[in-house]
């Protein structure tokens, strides 16, 4: 099966990335943009979703600065 | 110590680029330099253990995350774990969190550039293998090179570390957003200690300066040496 999962820096933590897009989109002319975040997509095919909480604990996120969530999606 | 000389390992993974710079930094400081490659389980025996800078597999994913699970990691989490001095610089200290032995993170530096330069910073602990040799408050001038030096841990942490001084070095000019301009910390047990500043890229007059050596020699004073 093809898990999704998504993992972002944690509310209140600094997303220097996300700041920096944010302040590029108006210098392109695109107004109204009053936050940008910026996380990461890891897309998985796995025999079984049983590990995948485990996956993203140990290794594909950091519980320290990022939160995640993960999906099947096929 | 066996009579000979204080032994101190360098792990090498795939993408470290400063481990022959602590290898050269070892043999400076009058140690012998021990060489731990990143798919042996295993650490020769030595007294001390500097994990090095560089970008560990790439930092793919995120500095550190991978070389967290290298195989001889085993064996250095144990050593940690049971009082051996490591030293953790730059992607090393990033190795060092992901791996839980140092708490909280490195961050991506606030003002997103690669930060490459040499910056003040005052030795905060002196109670720590790394720092036994410096005077309290002694301030070094040491390079910094990385992308993700900005030190965050959650406000409680933050407090903790501060009351039970934990903050190992502190920058005097913040140079990436590091919370309280924490340039090091070491764990509970103050044996493992993480910096983001290269004492190894001085540690020879011909390189500029050999302050650096001011920490790696500290080590030896905790040897008994």
């Amino acid at each position: 099966m093809k898990v999704r999962v998504l993992v972002r820096p944690k509310e209140g933590i600094l997303d220097p990335q996300g700041e920096a897009v944010k302040g590029a989109l108006p210098a392109l002319g695109f107004g109204g943009v009053t936050s940008v975040h910026i996380g990461r997509l890891i897309e998985m095919e796995v025999e079984s979703e049983d590990e995948v909480d485990a996956m993203c604990r140990r290794l594909l996120a950091n519980p320290t600065i990022e939160e995640y969530e993960w999906e099947v999606v096929g | 110590m066996g009579g000979g000389r204080v032994r101190i390992g360098v792990t090498v993974f795939p993408g470290s680029n400063c481990d022959r710079d602590a290898l050269y930094a070892v043999e400076r400081m009058g140690a012998e330099p021990v060489e731990l490659w990143h798919a042996d389980a295993d650490l020769k025996g030595v007294d001390a253990v500097i994990v090095p800078g560089g970008f560990s597999y790439g930092d793919y994913l995120r500095p550190g995350a991978i070389a967290r699970f290298a195989n001889v990691m085993g064996p250095l989490e144990e050593f940690a774990r049971s009082g051996g001095p490591v030293l953790g610089v730059c992607n090393g200290f990033q190795v060092l969190t992901e791996a839980h032995l140092l708490p909280g993170a490195l961050l991506r530096n606030t003002g997103m550039r690669f930060v490459c330069d040499r910056v003040r910073v005052r030795v905060e602990a002196t109670d720590t293998p790394w720092t036994t040799g410096c005077e309290p408050g002694e301030e070094l001038t040491l390079p910094v090179a990385h992308n993700e030096g900005n030190y965050f841990a959650d406000a409680e942490t933050l407090a903790r570390l501060e009351d039970e001084g934990r903050v190992v070095l502190r920058y005097l000019e913040n140079p990436n957003g590091s919370a309280n301009d924490i340039a090091g910390v070491c764990n509970e047990g103050r044996n493992v200690v993480g910096i983001m500043p290269h004492p190894e890229r001085v540690s020879d007059p011909a390189l500029g300066s050999d302050e650096g050596l001011r920490i790696l020699r500290s080590v030896l004073v905790g040897a008994g040496v």
